[in-house]
């Protein structure tokens, strides 16, 4: 078991998150100090040559999208850190705005510097009560250290920044849903193109990127973009935050170099299954994303592995499914989600998920029939095919895999009209 | 600073109406006139975010997580020992007035499920026994 590299919570538990002097005594705002000496255009050429890729769950080159926004027209333009952590599993983006609030300012502002934003928006989910207040105070000490305002570190280059709170809505981690949350509408999606790099916030060019993203802007630009590059592998530079959990010895939040097996972070990080049982399969990324079964978990964790079977590291998240757990119950919690969830805009999004929670409803009561799973499969992929924004086409994902790797327990449940782990409503009917 | 938005105005509104926690008809209306937008358009707005309710709520609000993490781990036992000890259903207010129980998508505590949130405050690894201490010491405090 190699050595856990810490890049974005290098200063997570070490640092004081509420004394910005304490982190700039670590050698903090020492890459925004170097950031200024540089021509925006090289800042933007050091995160390319960094490969770094965005860790909202898209992997999108964040060079690249900075690049877009920094050639768009117009002098009004916006840089959006992506704080609506609401992906269910996902708590890793709160480690580090409550462990380490300055280092994502850095970031914030190093973005604002290379693409000529001259105003920024964290927006956070309402329900980081915490997150909020550790952040109001990070950026009152960042303006009165000059490090936010106007002529920062005495340069002409000015940038505000602000906190959006969110009010409890899913759809608004969407970029372009939490972009009309700001402009003070309801959030549902906008139609793609045009793209936020060069439409985005008020109609203007905007960087939207996700928190795990921005902290890692700091230490690209103090160590450069080639020691970043040595970390990770091919396709995959730096590091991922994984929120273990479910049934582990370990629950929590761990950053570690991308390329290591599934089945060791498993296994040597969240110390293995519960209670000695046996793993029957991992959620991974989210619901909206993957379960994989035990085989699979041979797998390095990192954008070309994962994709040859056909998966995706999403937002970092790994729940592990012990042998007693109903796979036909965790689908249905997920579809239950998505309908609250879905933000009603369209229609095979809002009728889909509630169709699918109707018949996973059925199946788990012993009244599911054997043409559910092809009724299933049909509205999945409408939902894929035809939903207007990435939340309705993934809503179905972990269901339609679900019913490829684990049919059998579908089958069970429909035909013996057994749940074969107890662990769904049929037996709570059985037993009342 | 740059002015607030509608979503952080309402948020305000929200706030400053302590004893219910809600958007009375009467804010919202006047929000509506201040922007100089439609009452509607408020009102599509409000009622868009899971925060915001434009009925009239408790002093504090009970938020269970029901996703993943929290449902392998017996959220539905949550919300049944919530709705025992409080003696109301879950989306209901107590009639002291005290407390609304609502369910919550994830809360981002998975690494302590179950869990919940009470107003800014998370309480994770729950038990019954736990859960009727946390009740008895806030309403203690109300």
């Amino acid at each position: 078991m190699s050595e856990q590299v810490k890049i974005v919570t290098e200063l997570v538990g070490i640092v004081k998150p509420d004394d910005i002097n304490d982190y700039v005594a670590k050698g903090g705002y020492e890459a925004l100090k170097k950031a200024i000496t540089m021509q925006p255009s090289q800042v933007i050429e050091e995160i390319k040559k960094s490969e770094l890729k965005g860790r909202g769950g898209a992997c999108f080159p964040t060079g690249l999208k900075w690049d877009f926004t920094a050639k768009a027209a117009g002098t009004e333009k916006y840089i959006i850190c992506n704080a609506d952590e609401g992906e269910p599993g996902t708590f890793k983006d709160k480690v580090i705005m409550e462990g380490d609030p300055q280092k994502l300012i850095e970031g914030i502002i190093i973005a604002g510097y290379a693409t000529g934003a001259t105003h920024g928006y964290i927006y956070i989910r309402g329900e980081y009560a915490k997150s909020i207040d550790t952040l109001v105070l990070a950026i009152k000490q960042a303006y009165d250290k000059g490090y936010l305002g106007k002529n920062i570190l005495g340069k002409s280059f000015t940038f505000d920044l602000q906190i959006h709170k969110g009010a409890g809505a899913y759809i608004c981690g969407d970029e372009t849903a939490l972009m009309d949350s700001i402009e003070g509408k309801r959030g549902e999606p906008r139609k793609k193109p045009p793209y936020p790099p060069t439409c985005g916030l008020w109609g203007k060019p905007t960087v939207i990127n996700n928190v795990e993203t921005l902290a890692n802007i700091a230490p690209i630009i103090k160590h450069g973009g080639d020691w970043f590059k040595a970390i990770g592998v091919e396709g995959s530079r730096g590091t991922k935050l994984f929120c273990l959990q479910g049934d582990l010895n370990w629950r929590g939040t761990i950053e570690l170099p991308f390329g290591k097996k599934l089945s060791s972070i498993i296994t040597d990080y969240g110390k293995g299954v519960k209670d000695d049982m046996e793993l029957k399969g991992i959620l991974l990324g989210g619901p909206s994303a993957f379960i994989l079964t035990p085989e699979e978990l041979d797998t390095r964790a990192d954008i070309i592995a994962l994709s040859k079977i056909n998966a995706g590291i999403g937002s970092g998240v790994i729940v592990a499914l012990d042998n007693d757990r109903c796979v036909v119950d965790i689908v249905k919690n997920i579809a239950e989600f998505f309908r609250h969830e879905s933000c009603g805009k369209c229609t095979p999004c809002r009728i889909g998920n509630d169709q699918i929670v109707n018949i996973l409803e059925r199946i788990t009561t012993g009244d599911g029939k054997i043409e559910d799973l092809v009724t299933l499969e049909d509205i999945a992929k409408t939902m894929m095919q035809a939903s207007f924004c990435p939340l309705g086409q993934s809503a179905p994902n972990v269901l339609m895999q679900a019913l490829k790797k684990f049919r059998e327990e579908f089958l069970i449940h429909i035909l013996d009209e057994d749940c074969p782990t107890c662990d769904c409503d049929m037996m709570y009917e059985e037993e009342w | 600073m740059e002015k607030k938005s509608l979503i952080e105005k309402l948020h305000d509104l929200q706030d400053q109406n302590k004893n219910q926690s809600y958007l009375t008809q009467e804010a919202l209306v006047n929000l509506a006139k201040e922007e100089k937008i439609s009452p509607a358009k408020v009102f599509a707005v409000a009622t868009f975010y899971s925060m915001f309710s434009v009925t009239p709520r408790g002093r504090h609000i009970i938020r269970v997580c029901e996703d993943q993490a929290c449902h392998m781990d017996g959220a539905e036992t949550i919300i049944q020992t919530l709705e025992k000890v409080l003696h109301v259903r879950i989306g209901d207010t107590t009639p002291d007035g005290v407390f609304t129980l609502e369910h919550s998508s994830c809360l981002g505590l998975c690494d302590q499920s179950p869990a919940m949130m009470i107003d800014g405050e998370a309480y994770g690894n729950l038990t019954r026994t736990k859960i009727e201490s946390i009740i008895q010491k806030i309403k203690a405090g109300a």
